[in-house]
Protein backbone atom coordinates (compact mmCIF):
# COMPACT_ATOMS: atom_id res chain seq x y z
CA UNK A 1 0.00 0.00 0.00
CA UNK A 2 1.23 3.15 -1.10
CA UNK A 3 1.73 6.11 1.71
CA UNK A 4 1.62 9.33 -0.74
CA UNK A 5 -0.80 10.47 -3.13
CA UNK A 6 -2.12 13.36 -5.30
CA UNK A 7 -5.37 13.23 -4.40
CA UNK A 8 -7.29 10.93 -2.26
CA UNK A 9 -11.00 10.23 -2.70
CA UNK A 10 -13.12 9.30 0.32
CA UNK A 11 -16.41 7.94 -0.78
CA UNK A 12 -17.19 5.71 -3.59
CA UNK A 13 -20.55 6.69 -4.41
CA UNK A 14 -20.85 7.99 -8.25
CA UNK A 15 -19.35 11.60 -6.98
CA UNK A 16 -16.27 10.04 -5.47
CA UNK A 17 -15.71 7.87 -8.46
CA UNK A 18 -16.43 10.41 -11.19
CA UNK A 19 -14.57 12.48 -9.06
CA UNK A 20 -11.09 9.98 -9.03
CA UNK A 21 -11.85 9.25 -12.23
CA UNK A 22 -11.16 12.51 -13.29
CA UNK A 23 -8.41 13.68 -11.64
CA UNK A 24 -6.81 10.22 -12.77
CA UNK A 25 -7.69 11.10 -16.62
CA UNK A 26 -5.93 14.31 -16.02
CA UNK A 27 -2.63 12.45 -14.86
CA UNK A 28 -2.46 12.54 -11.32
CA UNK A 29 -2.00 9.89 -8.51
CA UNK A 30 -5.52 9.09 -6.98
CA UNK A 31 -6.35 6.96 -4.19
CA UNK A 32 -10.21 5.95 -3.91
CA UNK A 33 -11.55 4.54 -0.67
CA UNK A 34 -14.35 2.90 0.45
CA UNK A 35 -15.17 1.94 4.06
CA UNK A 36 -17.82 -0.47 3.47
CA UNK A 37 -16.61 -4.01 1.53
CA UNK A 38 -18.67 -3.59 -0.93
CA UNK A 39 -19.19 -1.13 -3.33
CA UNK A 40 -23.34 0.43 -3.71
CA UNK A 41 -24.50 -1.39 -1.58
CA UNK A 42 -26.57 -1.09 1.15
CA UNK A 43 -28.47 0.94 -1.56
CA UNK A 44 -29.77 4.35 -0.13
CA UNK A 45 -31.47 5.55 -3.18
CA UNK A 46 -34.92 5.74 -5.05
CA UNK A 47 -32.43 4.62 -8.57
CA UNK A 48 -34.27 7.69 -11.04
CA UNK A 49 -32.10 9.58 -13.16
CA UNK A 50 -32.49 11.69 -16.27
CA UNK A 51 -31.33 9.88 -18.83
CA UNK A 52 -29.75 13.40 -21.14
CA UNK A 53 -27.68 14.31 -17.87
CA UNK A 54 -26.87 11.01 -17.07
CA UNK A 55 -25.13 10.31 -20.63
CA UNK A 56 -22.55 13.26 -19.76
CA UNK A 57 -20.77 10.67 -17.89
CA UNK A 58 -21.39 7.16 -18.78
CA UNK A 59 -23.00 4.96 -21.57
CA UNK A 60 -26.27 3.42 -20.68
CA UNK A 61 -25.63 -0.16 -20.05
CA UNK A 62 -28.76 -2.71 -19.52
CA UNK A 63 -26.46 -4.39 -16.86
CA UNK A 64 -27.77 -1.58 -14.44
CA UNK A 65 -30.84 -0.27 -16.08
CA UNK A 66 -34.11 -1.54 -14.55
CA UNK A 67 -36.54 0.57 -16.67
CA UNK A 68 -36.88 3.11 -19.53
CA UNK A 69 -39.61 5.44 -17.87
CA UNK A 70 -41.45 7.99 -20.45
CA UNK A 71 -43.14 10.38 -17.51
CA UNK A 72 -44.07 10.84 -14.39
CA UNK A 73 -47.65 11.26 -12.59
CA UNK A 74 -48.21 13.22 -9.91
CA UNK A 75 -51.92 12.67 -7.63
CA UNK A 76 -52.86 15.13 -5.34
CA UNK A 77 -54.17 13.96 -1.68
CA UNK A 78 -57.60 13.76 -3.73
CA UNK A 79 -56.77 11.31 -6.44
CA UNK A 80 -56.14 14.45 -9.10
CA UNK A 81 -53.51 13.38 -11.68
CA UNK A 82 -51.11 15.59 -13.12
CA UNK A 83 -49.30 13.98 -16.11
CA UNK A 84 -45.51 15.02 -17.48
CA UNK A 85 -44.40 13.19 -20.39
CA UNK A 86 -42.25 13.25 -23.18
CA UNK A 87 -43.63 10.75 -24.88
CA UNK A 88 -45.69 12.31 -27.43
CA UNK A 89 -42.93 14.75 -28.37
CA UNK A 90 -40.64 11.53 -28.64
CA UNK A 91 -38.40 12.79 -26.12
CA UNK A 92 -36.59 10.46 -24.03
CA UNK A 93 -37.16 10.82 -19.92
CA UNK A 94 -35.32 8.50 -17.07
CA UNK A 95 -33.78 5.31 -16.07
CA UNK A 96 -34.22 3.71 -13.10
CA UNK A 97 -31.22 2.29 -12.39
CA UNK A 98 -29.95 -0.43 -10.45
CA UNK A 99 -27.30 0.89 -7.97
CA UNK A 100 -25.65 -1.76 -6.56
CA UNK A 101 -24.50 -2.30 -10.78
CA UNK A 102 -24.02 1.17 -11.57
CA UNK A 103 -21.72 2.03 -8.38
CA UNK A 104 -19.90 -0.60 -8.93
CA UNK A 105 -19.60 0.50 -12.81
CA UNK A 106 -17.76 4.11 -11.74
CA UNK A 107 -15.71 2.50 -9.30
CA UNK A 108 -14.33 0.24 -12.33
CA UNK A 109 -14.22 2.89 -14.39
CA UNK A 110 -11.74 5.09 -12.04
CA UNK A 111 -10.00 2.04 -11.43
CA UNK A 112 -9.56 1.65 -15.48
CA UNK A 113 -8.49 5.30 -15.58
CA UNK A 114 -5.40 4.32 -13.11
CA UNK A 115 -6.68 5.29 -9.78
CA UNK A 116 -6.17 3.04 -6.56
CA UNK A 117 -8.74 1.83 -5.03
CA UNK A 118 -9.32 0.41 -1.62
CA UNK A 119 -12.43 -1.16 0.29
CA UNK A 120 -13.34 -1.51 3.58
CA UNK A 121 -11.05 0.95 4.29
CA UNK A 122 -12.43 4.18 6.54
CA UNK A 123 -11.23 7.85 6.71
CA UNK A 124 -10.72 8.05 10.98
CA UNK A 125 -9.16 11.91 10.40
CA UNK A 126 -7.36 14.20 8.23
CA UNK A 127 -3.69 15.61 8.61
CA UNK A 128 -4.45 18.99 9.09
CA UNK A 129 -0.98 20.86 8.58
CA UNK A 130 -0.12 24.60 8.76
CA UNK A 131 -3.95 25.13 8.07
CA UNK A 132 -4.07 22.72 5.31
CA UNK A 133 -5.50 19.71 4.94
CA UNK A 134 -2.44 17.06 3.79
CA UNK A 135 -3.93 13.78 3.80
CA UNK A 136 -6.14 11.12 5.82
CA UNK A 137 -5.88 8.61 8.70
CA UNK A 138 -7.33 5.58 7.85
CA UNK A 139 -8.49 2.13 9.40
CA UNK A 140 -8.47 -0.59 6.68
CA UNK A 141 -8.90 -4.13 7.99
CA UNK A 142 -8.97 -3.22 11.92
CA UNK A 143 -5.14 -1.33 10.92
CA UNK A 144 -4.50 2.34 11.37
CA UNK A 145 -2.42 4.17 8.82
CA UNK A 146 -1.39 7.44 7.57
CA UNK A 147 -2.10 8.69 3.45
CA UNK A 148 -0.71 11.99 2.87
CA UNK A 149 -2.08 13.73 -0.53
CA UNK A 150 -2.02 17.21 -2.18
CA UNK A 151 -5.76 17.47 -2.17
CA UNK A 152 -8.53 15.50 -0.13
CA UNK A 153 -11.93 15.08 -1.66
CA UNK A 154 -14.72 14.58 0.57
CA UNK A 155 -17.45 12.21 -1.27
CA UNK A 156 -18.33 10.65 2.18
CA UNK A 157 -21.86 11.16 2.30
CA UNK A 158 -24.95 12.09 4.25
CA UNK A 159 -23.14 11.02 7.29
CA UNK A 160 -19.89 13.35 6.04
CA UNK A 161 -17.04 13.79 8.83
CA UNK A 162 -14.65 14.99 5.98
CA UNK A 163 -15.76 18.43 5.96
CA UNK A 164 -16.46 18.88 9.84
CA UNK A 165 -13.42 17.59 10.49
CA UNK A 166 -11.91 20.32 8.44
CA UNK A 167 -14.18 23.19 10.36
CA UNK A 168 -17.05 23.34 7.86
CA UNK A 169 -19.82 23.05 9.33
CA UNK A 170 -22.66 20.44 7.23
CA UNK A 171 -25.00 19.45 10.31
CA UNK A 172 -28.44 19.50 9.39
CA UNK A 173 -31.55 20.68 11.52
CA UNK A 174 -34.82 18.48 10.95
CA UNK A 175 -36.04 20.49 8.27
CA UNK A 176 -32.78 19.75 6.71
CA UNK A 177 -33.32 16.18 5.61
CA UNK A 178 -36.05 13.96 4.33
CA UNK A 179 -36.02 11.30 6.48
CA UNK A 180 -36.52 8.39 4.19
CA UNK A 181 -37.42 4.37 3.73
CA UNK A 182 -38.25 2.08 0.36
CA UNK A 183 -38.97 -1.37 -0.22
CA UNK A 184 -38.59 -3.42 -3.44
CA UNK A 185 -41.58 -4.97 -4.20
CA UNK A 186 -42.63 -7.54 -6.48
CA UNK A 187 -45.87 -9.05 -7.46
CA UNK A 188 -47.56 -5.65 -8.20
CA UNK A 189 -49.03 -4.48 -11.54
CA UNK A 190 -47.26 -1.71 -11.95
CA UNK A 191 -46.89 0.14 -15.38
CA UNK A 192 -43.71 0.46 -15.96
CA UNK A 193 -43.71 3.50 -18.03
CA UNK A 194 -44.25 5.99 -15.11
CA UNK A 195 -42.38 7.77 -11.82
CA UNK A 196 -45.63 7.74 -9.68
CA UNK A 197 -45.61 10.21 -6.78
CA UNK A 198 -48.39 10.74 -4.42
CA UNK A 199 -48.94 13.87 -2.29
CA UNK A 200 -50.27 14.78 0.97
CA UNK A 201 -49.89 15.15 4.70
CA UNK A 202 -51.52 12.46 6.37
CA UNK A 203 -49.50 9.71 3.79
CA UNK A 204 -46.27 11.51 3.95
CA UNK A 205 -45.92 14.89 5.91
CA UNK A 206 -43.91 17.72 3.93
CA UNK A 207 -43.00 14.72 1.29
CA UNK A 208 -43.99 12.13 -0.49
CA UNK A 209 -44.52 9.06 -1.95
CA UNK A 210 -42.53 7.91 -4.44
CA UNK A 211 -43.11 4.52 -7.00
CA UNK A 212 -40.58 3.68 -9.24
CA UNK A 213 -40.89 0.47 -12.04
CA UNK A 214 -37.77 -1.79 -11.67
CA UNK A 215 -38.54 -4.13 -14.53
CA UNK A 216 -41.06 -7.02 -14.80
CA UNK A 217 -43.31 -6.68 -11.80
CA UNK A 218 -41.41 -4.70 -9.35
CA UNK A 219 -41.11 -1.14 -8.07
CA UNK A 220 -39.00 0.35 -5.54
CA UNK A 221 -42.20 1.89 -3.55
CA UNK A 222 -41.16 4.53 -1.46
CA UNK A 223 -41.01 7.82 1.32
CA UNK A 224 -39.53 10.87 2.19
CA UNK A 225 -41.28 12.89 4.82
CA UNK A 226 -39.00 16.26 6.43
CA UNK A 227 -37.18 15.19 9.42
CA UNK A 228 -39.04 17.89 11.81
CA UNK A 229 -42.17 15.79 10.91
CA UNK A 230 -41.18 12.76 11.80
CA UNK A 231 -41.19 11.28 15.56
CA UNK A 232 -44.75 10.38 16.30
CA UNK A 233 -44.83 8.98 12.66
CA UNK A 234 -41.65 7.64 11.47
CA UNK A 235 -41.07 6.77 7.74
CA UNK A 236 -40.99 2.91 7.83
CA UNK A 237 -44.78 2.90 9.42
CA UNK A 238 -46.25 5.41 6.83
CA UNK A 239 -44.78 3.18 4.12
CA UNK A 240 -45.59 -0.01 5.28
CA UNK A 241 -49.32 1.76 5.98
CA UNK A 242 -49.44 3.05 2.55
CA UNK A 243 -48.46 -0.50 1.39
CA UNK A 244 -51.19 -2.15 3.09
CA UNK A 245 -54.07 -0.19 1.84
CA UNK A 246 -52.90 0.66 -1.93
CA UNK A 247 -50.47 -2.82 -2.56
CA UNK A 248 -51.97 -5.66 -0.77
CA UNK A 249 -50.44 -8.45 -2.88
CA UNK A 250 -47.01 -6.47 -2.66
CA UNK A 251 -44.19 -8.96 -1.82
CA UNK A 252 -41.38 -6.64 0.22
CA UNK A 253 -38.18 -8.60 -1.02
CA UNK A 254 -36.00 -5.82 0.29
CA UNK A 255 -35.68 -2.75 2.47
CA UNK A 256 -33.93 0.27 2.13
CA UNK A 257 -33.16 3.53 4.83
CA UNK A 258 -31.53 6.44 4.38
CA UNK A 259 -31.51 10.46 4.87
CA UNK A 260 -31.67 12.92 1.66
CA UNK A 261 -30.24 16.47 2.59
CA UNK A 262 -33.29 19.14 1.35
CA UNK A 263 -31.31 22.04 2.99
CA UNK A 264 -29.90 24.15 -0.11
CA UNK A 265 -26.48 24.95 -0.96
CA UNK A 266 -24.12 25.50 2.07
CA UNK A 267 -22.00 28.31 2.38
CA UNK A 268 -18.70 26.62 2.03
CA UNK A 269 -17.60 23.28 0.48
CA UNK A 270 -13.79 23.85 0.64
CA UNK A 271 -10.82 24.74 2.53
CA UNK A 272 -6.98 24.56 1.66
CA UNK A 273 -6.52 21.04 0.03
CA UNK A 274 -10.34 20.08 0.50
CA UNK A 275 -13.64 19.74 -1.45
CA UNK A 276 -16.44 18.26 -0.75
CA UNK A 277 -18.60 16.46 -3.25
CA UNK A 278 -22.45 15.55 -3.24
CA UNK A 279 -24.44 14.47 -0.18
CA UNK A 280 -21.44 15.25 1.85
CA UNK A 281 -21.87 18.82 0.36
CA UNK A 282 -25.47 18.81 0.34
CA UNK A 283 -25.67 19.04 -3.18
CA UNK A 284 -28.77 16.97 -3.56
CA UNK A 285 -32.25 19.26 -5.03
CA UNK A 286 -34.04 19.78 -1.90
CA UNK A 287 -37.46 18.98 -4.17
CA UNK A 288 -37.20 16.19 -5.82
CA UNK A 289 -33.88 14.88 -3.15
CA UNK A 290 -32.44 13.51 -6.34
CA UNK A 291 -28.73 13.51 -5.83
CA UNK A 292 -26.82 11.21 -8.30
CA UNK A 293 -26.27 13.72 -11.22
CA UNK A 294 -25.18 16.71 -8.93
CA UNK A 295 -22.85 14.26 -7.56
CA UNK A 296 -21.63 13.23 -10.42
CA UNK A 297 -21.44 16.38 -11.88
CA UNK A 298 -19.70 17.98 -8.69
CA UNK A 299 -17.36 15.23 -8.84
CA UNK A 300 -16.15 16.00 -12.52
CA UNK A 301 -15.96 19.76 -11.76
CA UNK A 302 -13.75 18.60 -8.34
CA UNK A 303 -11.53 16.83 -10.63
CA UNK A 304 -10.84 18.64 -12.60
CA UNK A 305 -10.01 21.48 -10.50
CA UNK A 306 -7.70 19.31 -8.15
CA UNK A 307 -5.63 18.23 -11.41
CA UNK A 308 -5.26 22.62 -12.24
CA UNK A 309 -4.42 23.18 -8.54
CA UNK A 310 -2.05 20.56 -8.49
CA UNK A 311 -0.30 21.47 -11.40
CA UNK A 312 -0.14 25.23 -10.75
CA UNK A 313 1.15 24.08 -7.39
CA UNK A 314 -1.37 25.80 -4.96
CA UNK A 315 -4.25 23.97 -3.68
CA UNK A 316 -5.43 26.93 -1.49
CA UNK A 317 -9.13 28.22 -1.00
CA UNK A 318 -7.65 30.70 -3.90
CA UNK A 319 -7.43 27.88 -6.03
CA UNK A 320 -9.77 25.59 -4.88
CA UNK A 321 -12.43 28.16 -5.58
CA UNK A 322 -12.47 27.56 -8.96
CA UNK A 323 -14.55 24.29 -7.59
CA UNK A 324 -16.80 26.49 -5.68
CA UNK A 325 -17.72 28.93 -8.28
CA UNK A 326 -18.30 26.15 -11.17
CA UNK A 327 -20.68 24.56 -9.35
CA UNK A 328 -22.64 27.07 -7.84
CA UNK A 329 -23.04 28.52 -11.14
CA UNK A 330 -24.54 25.66 -12.22
CA UNK A 331 -26.31 22.49 -10.16
CA UNK A 332 -25.74 25.21 -7.36
CA UNK A 333 -28.59 27.82 -8.99
CA UNK A 334 -30.71 24.67 -9.66
CA UNK A 335 -30.86 23.81 -5.98
CA UNK A 336 -31.58 27.68 -4.83
CA UNK A 337 -34.70 27.47 -6.95
CA UNK A 338 -35.82 24.03 -5.77
CA UNK A 339 -35.30 25.45 -1.65
CA UNK A 340 -37.43 27.94 -2.69
CA UNK A 341 -40.10 25.51 -3.95
CA UNK A 342 -39.18 23.37 -1.35
CA UNK A 343 -40.18 26.04 1.49
CA UNK A 344 -43.46 26.93 -0.02
CA UNK A 345 -44.64 23.17 -0.26
CA UNK A 346 -43.99 22.28 3.39
CA UNK A 347 -46.21 24.81 4.07
CA UNK A 348 -49.52 23.46 1.55
CA UNK A 349 -52.35 22.01 3.14
CA UNK A 350 -54.21 18.68 1.54
CA UNK A 351 -56.57 21.32 0.39
CA UNK A 352 -53.75 23.38 -1.03
CA UNK A 353 -52.49 20.00 -3.22
CA UNK A 354 -56.07 19.39 -4.30
CA UNK A 355 -56.50 22.54 -5.87
CA UNK A 356 -53.20 23.27 -7.42
CA UNK A 357 -53.56 19.59 -9.12
CA UNK A 358 -56.72 20.22 -10.24
CA UNK A 359 -56.16 23.73 -11.82
CA UNK A 360 -53.90 22.00 -14.38
CA UNK A 361 -56.66 19.59 -15.16
CA UNK A 362 -56.21 20.98 -18.86
CA UNK A 363 -52.24 21.14 -18.95
CA UNK A 364 -50.86 18.77 -21.29
CA UNK A 365 -47.13 18.50 -20.01
CA UNK A 366 -44.84 17.66 -23.09
CA UNK A 367 -41.65 18.24 -21.09
CA UNK A 368 -40.41 16.73 -17.97
CA UNK A 369 -38.77 20.29 -16.52
CA UNK A 370 -40.15 20.65 -12.73
CA UNK A 371 -39.71 24.33 -13.76
CA UNK A 372 -42.13 24.10 -16.69
CA UNK A 373 -44.62 22.70 -14.47
CA UNK A 374 -44.27 25.12 -11.49
CA UNK A 375 -44.41 27.95 -14.38
CA UNK A 376 -48.23 26.93 -15.10
CA UNK A 377 -48.89 25.90 -11.71
CA UNK A 378 -48.08 29.62 -11.29
CA UNK A 379 -49.75 31.14 -13.81
CA UNK A 380 -52.96 29.62 -12.66
CA UNK A 381 -52.74 30.55 -8.79
CA UNK A 382 -50.43 33.40 -8.63
CA UNK A 383 -51.80 34.25 -4.67
CA UNK A 384 -50.66 30.47 -3.65
CA UNK A 385 -47.71 30.49 -5.34
CA UNK A 386 -46.90 34.09 -5.09
CA UNK A 387 -43.70 33.59 -2.84
CA UNK A 388 -42.32 31.63 -6.09
CA UNK A 389 -42.58 34.82 -8.33
CA UNK A 390 -38.52 35.22 -8.24
CA UNK A 391 -38.36 31.91 -10.22
CA UNK A 392 -40.05 33.82 -12.77
CA UNK A 393 -38.88 36.81 -12.99
CA UNK A 394 -35.95 35.91 -15.66
CA UNK A 395 -38.42 33.24 -17.70
CA UNK A 396 -40.87 36.21 -18.14
CA UNK A 397 -38.05 38.98 -19.18
CA UNK A 398 -36.69 36.58 -22.01
CA UNK A 399 -40.28 35.10 -23.09
CA UNK A 400 -38.88 31.50 -22.46
CA UNK A 401 -40.93 29.15 -24.51
CA UNK A 402 -42.37 26.78 -22.35
CA UNK A 403 -43.16 23.06 -23.78
CA UNK A 404 -46.53 22.55 -22.90
CA UNK A 405 -49.70 23.24 -24.21
CA UNK A 406 -52.92 24.44 -22.49
CA UNK B 1 -21.15 10.23 28.80
CA UNK B 2 -23.24 9.17 25.81
CA UNK B 3 -26.70 9.63 26.67
CA UNK B 4 -27.88 7.52 23.29
CA UNK B 5 -28.91 3.81 22.91
CA UNK B 6 -28.98 2.49 19.32
CA UNK B 7 -30.97 -0.45 19.17
CA UNK B 8 -29.06 -2.46 16.74
CA UNK B 9 -31.63 -5.22 15.48
CA UNK B 10 -33.55 -2.16 14.21
CA UNK B 11 -30.97 0.25 13.05
CA UNK B 12 -30.61 0.04 8.72
CA UNK B 13 -27.35 1.90 9.55
CA UNK B 14 -28.15 4.77 6.46
CA UNK B 15 -26.43 7.77 8.40
CA UNK B 16 -29.15 10.23 8.76
CA UNK B 17 -28.82 10.61 12.52
CA UNK B 18 -25.20 11.53 11.70
CA UNK B 19 -25.76 14.00 9.51
CA UNK B 20 -27.94 15.65 12.01
CA UNK B 21 -26.00 15.66 15.11
CA UNK B 22 -25.15 18.91 16.29
CA UNK B 23 -21.78 17.81 17.54
CA UNK B 24 -20.34 15.45 15.48
CA UNK B 25 -20.71 12.80 18.10
CA UNK B 26 -21.71 10.08 15.81
CA UNK B 27 -20.16 8.02 13.05
CA UNK B 28 -21.84 5.77 10.78
CA UNK B 29 -18.82 2.47 11.10
CA UNK B 30 -19.74 0.55 8.05
CA UNK B 31 -23.08 -1.34 9.75
CA UNK B 32 -23.26 0.20 12.79
CA UNK B 33 -23.52 3.43 14.61
CA UNK B 34 -21.05 4.98 17.08
CA UNK B 35 -21.47 7.99 19.43
CA UNK B 36 -18.50 9.21 20.89
CA UNK B 37 -18.44 11.60 24.34
CA UNK B 38 -19.51 14.52 22.93
CA UNK B 39 -23.34 13.23 22.68
CA UNK B 40 -25.56 15.71 24.49
CA UNK B 41 -28.62 13.62 24.63
CA UNK B 42 -30.12 16.49 22.37
CA UNK B 43 -32.37 13.69 20.73
CA UNK B 44 -32.47 15.51 17.10
CA UNK B 45 -30.65 12.10 15.73
CA UNK B 46 -33.96 9.77 17.48
CA UNK B 47 -36.51 12.21 15.55
CA UNK B 48 -35.30 11.80 12.52
CA UNK B 49 -34.10 7.83 12.53
CA UNK B 50 -36.12 6.46 9.76
CA UNK B 51 -37.03 3.57 11.59
CA UNK B 52 -36.65 4.78 15.51
CA UNK B 53 -33.79 2.91 16.22
CA UNK B 54 -32.63 5.30 18.40
CA UNK B 55 -33.61 6.16 22.38
CA UNK B 56 -32.06 9.12 24.41
CA UNK B 57 -31.30 7.43 27.97
CA UNK B 58 -32.97 9.08 30.58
Amino acid sequence: MKDQYDVVVVGAGPGGSIAAKTAAQKGLDVLLIEKRQEIGDPVRCAEGVKKISLRRHIEPDHRWICADVKGSRIFSPNGTKVEMSEAISGGEVGYVLERKVFDRALAYEAAMAGADVMVKTRATGLIIEDGFVRGVNVMHLGDESTIRSKIVIGADGVESKVGRWAGIDTSLHPSDIETCAQFLVTGVDIDQDYCDFYLGNKIAPSGYIWVFPKGKNQANVGIGILGSKSGKHRAITLLSDFIKEQMPDARIIEMVVGGVPVKGTIERTIANGLMLVGDAARQSDPITGGGIINSMDAGKIAGEVAAKAIAAGDVSTKALNDYEKRWRATIGREIDSSLMVKNTFVKFTDEDLNSLAYSLKNVNFTSMRLMDLLYALFKANKKLLWDLRDLFKDVVKNEIDFNYRS
Amino acid sequence: MVAIHVNRYKCGYCGACVGVCPTGALELIETWIEADENCTGCGICAKVCPVGAIEVKK
